[in-house]
């Protein structure tokens, strides 16, 4: 019984060591930033000597020219959120037909969006670009460094994963649920809208973690198509652009990853729980 | 409502959305430079579908049927299927990333691999994610190991543990290059940045890659391991089973799909390594190979992007992209294979 006490009390504390070695590089970002260059060179890991600098600091990159960061905070806000919402409505749409329609068509369509999963983004980045161009200079629908490209584009990507998700939860809702709805004179969106989408909203939940965090935290597919220093910037390319202008100033650059990083900490207090449940699950399927 | 009247509106509305289409493609066809033209079409596909939508026909439910796939299946078509065919087809051309003038047959693949940059890194990715998958795993196994045992607050320890993921690897990037480059060179006096050198800016990116996909992976390893009966694991500890002896005939066994969930996982993440390695070494530094100064840390993805974009080379880029294509092809199916066999057998 001793023993087996102090067994438990080593790895009490090696979870404790391992959890603050993994903790530290966000410690470094959260002193650094409240230091100013100067302070830096001295000792990068000391704490700081005057906690106020952290909002100069914050103050200095938000107001930036390159990094302006309320203005990417909300672009990102919005791509993310827009994208979310045509990604989760029109997946489900996509997967409930494809799911109640058991057809030749409707197997095919399922295949050919499975098998897309599988294609890694370099592959088809650069045609996208051109292919994008050629639409908007022939129809005159502005593609590139648009929002509406963009989240186009997240529908496109995010598409295939999505639906593959969902066809999997509503195969396991009884048909008998949508035939009771009909017998009730309900029209088929009826159906959907009414009784099939309240029952998605679990596995809902999980597109959009998945989506979410991979749409916020994207970084190539933003970059070529808003481009580095385009008008439109998400987050992470506003870092990048931040940095490329500032090579050697780590004051201002921890403090950018610092304001960058906030907003998702945020979010993963409030919501640890379904975020890793989400992301986990995603994966599994 | 009179079904009368709502066919007649119906059919007139779907009439609007055909001729504001048409309009709109003459607009386009004829080289027209009017900003409307993109609003007119996109009206008039809009007022196409509301009509059918409207319409009171027998084949109400086939029309629900086309709606409701369209807006997932064009925006599909139009951002992976027809990018995918166009850069299968633009590998065998000089494509400038705008146009193509001719076919070169084979020509962009034998440059390809005779180039001396796309065969090294072609080759440290493999090193790259030999080395990542091995020490991912084992960060996370061990981790899962630890989180599921009776300490307390696991839950706290797992969300810690995890945190790293939810940030992008651009930011995170960046924060370890200042890591490395400051406070690593500041604690041991003298010393040079690991990512002044080949081998040790690698060994830099592997690093931190495990540590932020590690926590990741736990997860799933947690899961397998909460999935292994309870009965089983006290019928071993009654028998005399050291934990030792448990993890190894017991929990690794009844854990071994969730291996190959692992394993496949960090596989294909490590192959698709991008913005940790741009962010954190951008290729660099460079490594004298028969001659040659070659940048020591440029993975697959970050070779194809600095060809394509950095050197305008779109056609040579877009040939190592269907390359890289085949082989992450080759990974997935294999899992499937494997998968579908275990299944078979349990």
């Amino acid at each position: 019984m001793r023993s087996q006490i102090i067994k438990r009390n080593i790895m009490e504390v090696l979870t404790i060591v391992l959890m603050l070695v993994f903790l530290f590089p966000f410690v470094l970002v959260v002193i650094n930033s409240a230091k100013k260059s100067s302070e830096i060179v001295i000792s990068p890991i000391s704490l700081p000597t005057q906690w106020g600098q952290l909002f100069v600091n914050m103050g200095n990159v938000i107001n930036n020219q390159n990094f302006n960061y309320w203005n990417s905070f909300f672009s990102s806000v919005l791509i993310t959120l827009v994208s979310l919402f045509v990604i989760t409505l029109f997946s489900s749409m996509a997967a409930w037909i494809l799911v109640r329609n058991k057809t030749k068509w409707s197997d095919t369509i399922f295949l050919i969006l499975v098998a897309a999963m599988i294609i890694p983004f370099q592959v088809v980045m650069l045609p996208l670009l051109s292919t994008f161009r050629e639409i908007s200079d022939f129809t005159g629908i502005r593609l590139l460094q648009s929002y509406k490209g963009i989240v186009f584009a997240y529908l496109g990507f995010g598409g295939s994963m999505s639906v593959f998700i969902l066809h999997g939860f509503i195969k396991s809702i009884p048909y008998s649920l949508e035939e009771a709805a009909r017998i009730d004179g309900c029209k088929p969106e009826q159906t959907f809208f009414h009784v099939i989408m309240p029952l998605l909203k679990p596995i809902q939940m999980t597109v959009l973690i998945l989506n979410g965090i991979w749409i916020w935290n994207d970084f190539l597919l933003p970059s070529l198509m808003l481009g580095l220093n385009g008008k439109i910037k998400t987050l992470p390319v506003a870092v990048t652009s931040f940095v490329g202008s500032y090579v050697k100033q780590w004051d201002l650059i921890l403090t950018a990853a610092f304001l960058a990083m906030i907003p998702i900490i945020i979010l993963f207090l409030f919501a640890q729980k379904q975020i890793i449940q989400g992301m986990v699950e995603g994966a599994i399927k | 409502m009179d079904i009368n009247i709502q066919r007649r509106s119906s059919i007139a509305i779907i009439a609007l959305g055909i001729v504001s289409v048409v309009v709109a493609m003459i607009l386009n066809f004829g080289g027209g430079q009017e900003g409307y033209r993109g609003y007119l079409l996109i009206g008039g596909l809009l007022l196409c579908m509301g009509g059918l939508y409207v319409l009171p026909t027998r084949k109400h439910r086939q029309i629900i049927n086309v709606l409701f796939l369209l807006p997932l299946l064009f925006a599909f078509a139009f951002t992976v299927i027809i990018p995918f065919v166009f850069g299968v087809f633009y590998s065998f051309t000089d494509w400038n990333g705008i146009k193509f003038d001719q076919f070169v047959g084979l020509e962009n693949y034998i440059t390809m691999f005779t180039s001396q940059d796309y065969v090294y890194s072609l080759l440290i990715t493999i090193v790259f994610a030999t080395i990542n998958i091995l020490l991912v795993n084992f960060v996370a196994l061990s981790l899962a190991l630890l989180c599921t045992s009776k300490i307390k607050g696991r839950n706290f320890y797992r969300a810690a543990f995890f945190v790293p993921n939810l940030i992008g690897g651009i930011v995170l990037g960046y924060v370890w290059q200042f890591i490395f480059n400051k406070v690593f060179t500041s604690l041991i006096e003298g010393s040079m940045s690991m990512l002044t050198d080949p081998n040790l800016a690698i060994l830099a990116i592997i690093l931190v890659s495990s540590w932020q996909y590690a926590g990741y992976i736990m997860m799933i390893y947690v899961t397998g391991l909460q999935g292994v009966p309870r009965d089983v694991l006290e019928a071993s500890s009654v028998d005399g089973a050291n934990s030792l002896v448990t993890l190894f005939k017991i929990k690794i066994p009844m854990i071994a799909n969730t291996f190959t969930v692992s394993i496949f996982l960090t596989l294909v993440n490590s192959f698709k390594q991008f913005d940790l390695n741009l962010a954190i070494t951008n290729g660099g530094p460079s490594r004298i190979l028969n001659g040659f100064s070659i940048l020591s840390t440029e993975f697959l993805a970050l070779n194809i992007y600095k060809t394509a974009i950095s050197k305008n080379q779109y056609a040579l880029g877009q040939t190592k992209a269907v390359v890289f294509f085949i082989l992450l092809a080759i990974v997935s199916l294999t899992q499937v294979v494997i998968s579908k066999k275990r299944e078979v057998e349990m």
